[in-house]
């Protein structure tokens, strides 16, 4: 699926590209060299150790977060590897990297096309005198079937880059070359290495303002590098990547004036422009010399950047959530008596079980922490309704309970529900009957000529926050309360093993497809049901 | 009403220009309200120390990229769903997997496990989101009883159960989000209001339990009431895409990942944006977050492969796990936070503790 989404709309990209333009700073960046390969010496090298430094000194990180970041730019092409193309990853030792002109860049050149990548592999073609392997040939093949009709279109302009090619000194040519095999490496990656460009199904952002251009006219010569530090190789015109692209070789020549249809061409057969287009070495210019934009701005790197924090609210409420149940936080304080993920035993878990006989004192103590937390474990929720009884205002939580049903209900079953529950908690004389204040009683019997899911709502508000600030506080100061913290278990922390392989397997546990219904709906009440507690180990 | 106030003079530009000096000024009574920064205040509170945090299981068997998990309430299962269609449910402690299902499309992005465990939903470029009960029995295909829910007119990203196995909120590329009867496919409320594809969301883990939160590609973060479909508070402090949104254990914040490789928290009461977890040499869209059990850290995983752990309050970075070998797609902490599960583009999910 093609990355429908230049530049500006992946800021990863962009943001790679600044951490490159700053490697190249010349006060600030990385040591360049001269490296030799084979009889060849190529400028402007860097190795891939002295990148890994930098990067570690410029955004404070460990070695291996440096080399982590480093591979991702050797494999989205900014950087490649002089001896061995290929292995796109960041090696910490004298391997010579290059950087990437920038006109090779994808936020530049936007995806690749299928007639660029013909062209190239045409050119592969003829160099190799037919001897294209793997996936190339294989690609090679395809395209040529598929755009069969053009394909002497193809050739020509393969033949016609490689000319071109040739008129250059021996350097240059080494350079491009590789900057194109890099191009092609992250844009048609090998069968086996996922493509760092893709992007997932295309996403539609907010129209028009922020959305770049996906095409846009390259701006430099690839020989210049709009890296200001790259001393040019001779200023010479740029190689055809696409050679129907209007070419701006550099920001000081001015644009051709046949129209860039180049990058929109398609196998479909587009007009070719005009029949008085020369092949573009006839009409190719200079550059006039090196022009390059200002360099980015030499700052000094900043020191390690503080986390980035907007400035907002105090708020403790924060401060004491966290707190309060950073003792609860597995991450923070670890479990009793192990955590089953690290030591494969879950003890943890029967010991938590959602209607165990004795519960853990860590699981009392929360129920201390909010009403909302009481409610939503089944063995509190199920003392709290018996404390509810000896009051004598156990139909407020059933009440509740039954509205909860109803609103997280299914559709067809509202009329019925609604009609259970008035009959059984509102209707004057019910059996259950709950105290709501008169206005609220009043709106909600209104209310009841058209049932919906939502038409008990304030009622069921209202029964909330009587048992929250009512009878939960009680509930807390009260013996049966205390009680339960007095018998509830501290597991022991498990005895650490020395050899894994010592450890029993992790145990299977029943899916809750086969489990009774009960489970996960109906709390049941911990006094009736003794024996639940540890499975035996 | 809002259109019979319209006078000739008063073009598309003279509102536009109305509508963004009414957001400034916002924003200023908002600043006015609070000047004291989180990390400020958290200064008092313990550093953490340091954390070993290890891949405990890593599960192989999807044949291409995982996009989506889910726990089951028994804190050990796991949903997922991947780029080939199929989605696994697996015993993530013995690593076990115990249904498949193969669904008729490509890239399933969202997929969910019911709160009783018998049922998982799931959807993507199909643009529904269908349940399927789990059965065990042999002689049952799951995709016979597959029951399709949702119904939207673009690609299905994210999609919850509410407190039932009843209901569903789903969240589209088609710019909405929506609750669903799940028994009769009936619609029971939409939400419109994002101007651009929703990728995420999550429901507030209130008392009162009537809000959800949103996420989307016009870099908006929206809170809706569910009951009557609107948009009640909305955040716009990201520069790109949001992809993930999770609530904060109390329910009084959320957290937010995004494409512009921050996250960043936004407080509901104050509301107002909080805290940003960022540093220079992340890069990479966070794609997935989630709190501790505390909500003292927050887990992200990124589009560079790695899982960040941030300390909320202090604003810092904890640590930063390698291991996958691709990008990281969802990323969800247990239901008793004693693991969390991370699925990865290298066809891998992993869970750490």
């Amino acid at each position: 699926m093609a990355g429908g989404r230049a530049g500006a709309q992946l800021p990863h990209l962009s943001k790679m590209e600044r951490v490159v333009v700053s490697m190249q700073d010349p006060d600030q960046g990385v040591k360049m060299r001269s490296q030799r390969l084979l009889i060849t010496v190529i400028p402007h090298t860097v190795a891939g150790g002295d990148i890994a430094e930098w990067l570690i000194q410029k955004y404070c990180l460990s070695e291996e977060e440096a080399l982590h970041l480093g591979t991702l730019l050797v494999q989205h092409g900014y950087l490649y590897p002089l001896r061995d193309p290929r292995s796109l990853v960041l090696r910490p030792d004298d391997t010579p990297y290059r950087f990437q002109t920038p006109y090779f860049w994808t936020s530049t050149l936007g995806p690749a096309t299928e007639l660029d990548y013909a062209i190239y592999l045409a050119k592969k073609n003829i160099r190799k005198q037919g001897a294209l392997v793997g996936h190339e040939k294989e690609h090679y093949d395809q395209l040529h079937r598929k755009m069969n009709h053009a394909w002497d279109l193809v050739v020509v302009q393969a033949r016609e880059q490689l000319r071109a090619a040739k008129q250059r000194r021996k350097g240059d040519r080494l350079v491009i070359a590789c900057q194109e095999r890099t191009y092609w490496l992250v844009n048609r990656p090998p069968p086996g290495i996922p493509s760092v460009l893709e992007q997932g199904p295309e996403r539609s952002s907010c129209a028009a303002a922020g959305r770049a251009q996906l095409v846009r006219t390259p701006p430099a010569d690839p020989l210049l590098p709009n890296v200001p530090l790259t001393a040019p190789c001779a200023p010479t015109p740029r190689p055809l990547l696409s050679p129907l692209a209007s070419p701006t070789c550099c920001p000081g020549c001015k644009p051709r004036a046949r129209s860039s249809t180049g990058r929109r061409w398609s196998a479909a057969g587009r007009r070719w422009p005009g029949p008085g287009s020369s092949p573009p070495s006839a009409s190719r210019r200079e550059c006039a010399g090196g022009p390059s934009p200002d360099p980015p701005s030499g700052a000094s790197p900043p020191p390690c950047p503080g986390p980035a924090l907007a400035p907002g609210t105090p708020p403790p409420r924060y401060l004491n959530f966290s707190s309060q149940r950073g003792p609860h936080d597995p991450f923070l304080s670890g479990c009793l008596p192990s955590n089953p993920w690290v030591t494969d035993d879950d003890t943890y878990w029967t010991v938590n079980a959602p209607s165990v006989a004795v519960p853990t004192k860590l699981r009392v103590e929360r129920w201390g922490f909010s009403f909302q937390e009481l409610l939503g474990d089944p063995v509190g929720r199920a003392h709290f309704l018996a404390f509810l009884g000896t009051e004598f205002s156990a139909e407020n939580l059933s009440f509740w309970e039954a509205c909860e049903e109803l609103r997280y209900g299914g559709q067809a079953q509202v009329p019925a529900l609604v009609d259970s529950v008035y009959q059984q908690f509102l209707a004057p004389g019910a059996a259950r009957w709950v105290n709501v204040d008169s206005r609220t009683m009043e709106s909600t019997l209104a209310g009841l000529r058209r049932p919906h899911r939502y038409v008990l709502d304030d009622a069921q508000l209202h029964i909330y926050m009587l048992m929250k600030k009512d009878s939960y506080p009680r509930f807390l100061k009260s013996a049966a309360y205390r009680d339960l913290l007095a018998v509830a278990v501290v597991p022991a922390e498990a005895r650490r093993r020395a050899f894994p392989f010592l450890r029993k397997p992790p145990h299977p546990s029943p899916s809750p497809t086969l489990l009774p219904a009960s489970t996960s709906a109906e709390p049941v009440t911990a006094a009736s049901d003794p024996a639940c507690g540890d499975r035996g180990t | 009403m809002a259109t019979d106030g319209l006078h000739e003079n008063q073009t598309l530009a003279s509102l536009k220009s109305e509508a963004e000096s009414l957001k400034g000024k916002l924003e200023e009574e908002r600043a006015k309200l609070h000047d004291v920064e989180l990390h400020q205040v958290a200064e008092r509170v313990e550093a953490l120390g340091q954390f070993v945090m290890k891949t405990r299981r890593t599960l192989k068997g999807h044949g291409n990229k995982v996009l989506c998990m889910d726990w089951c309430k028994d804190k050990r299962r796991i949903v997922s769903s991947s780029q080939d269609g199929k989605v696994i449910v697996w015993d993530s402690f013995t690593t076990n997997k115990e249904h498949a299902v193969t669904m008729p499309c490509t890239w399933v992005m969202a997929c969910a496990y019911a709160p009783s465990g018998c049922a998982i939903a799931c959807g993507g470029l199909d643009n529904k989101c269908s349940v399927y009960p789990l059965t065990f029995d042999k002689n049952e295909n799951m995709a016979a009883k597959k029951k399709s829910v949702a119904m939207h007119t673009n690609y299905l990203s994210a999609c919850s159960f509410t407190n039932s196995d009843m209901q569903i909120l789903t969240a589209s590329g088609d710019g909405t989000c929506a609750l669903w009867d799940v028994e009769s496919g009936q619609l029971l409320q939409s939400f419109h209001g994002h101007g651009a594809d929703v990728l995420c969301l999550d429901l507030a883990p209130s008392e009162t339990g009537n809000t959800f939160v949103s996420g989307g590609c016009d870099k908006k973060a929206m809170v809706w009431d569910m009951r009557s479909g609107q948009c009640v508070q909305a955040f716009e402090t990201h520069e790109s895409d949001i992809n993930s949104v999770r609530y904060y254990p109390s329910g009084d914040a959320f957290a937010s990942g995004s494409d512009d490789a921050t996250c960043r928290l936004y407080d509901l009461r104050a509301d107002r944006e909080v805290a940003i977890y960022s540093k220079e040499s992340i890069i990479f869209g966070a794609s997935s977050v989630d709190f501790s059990l505390s909500g003292r850290l927050l887990f992200a995983g990124y589009n560079d492969y790695t899982i960040n752990v941030w300390d909320v309050l202090k604003g810092s970075r904890v640590s930063i796990l390698f291991g996958h070998e691709n990008r990281v797609s969802t990323l969800r902490v247990s239901p008793d936070g004693t693991a969390f599960c991370s699925g990865s583009w290298d066809h891998t999910l992993r869970v750490w503790a």
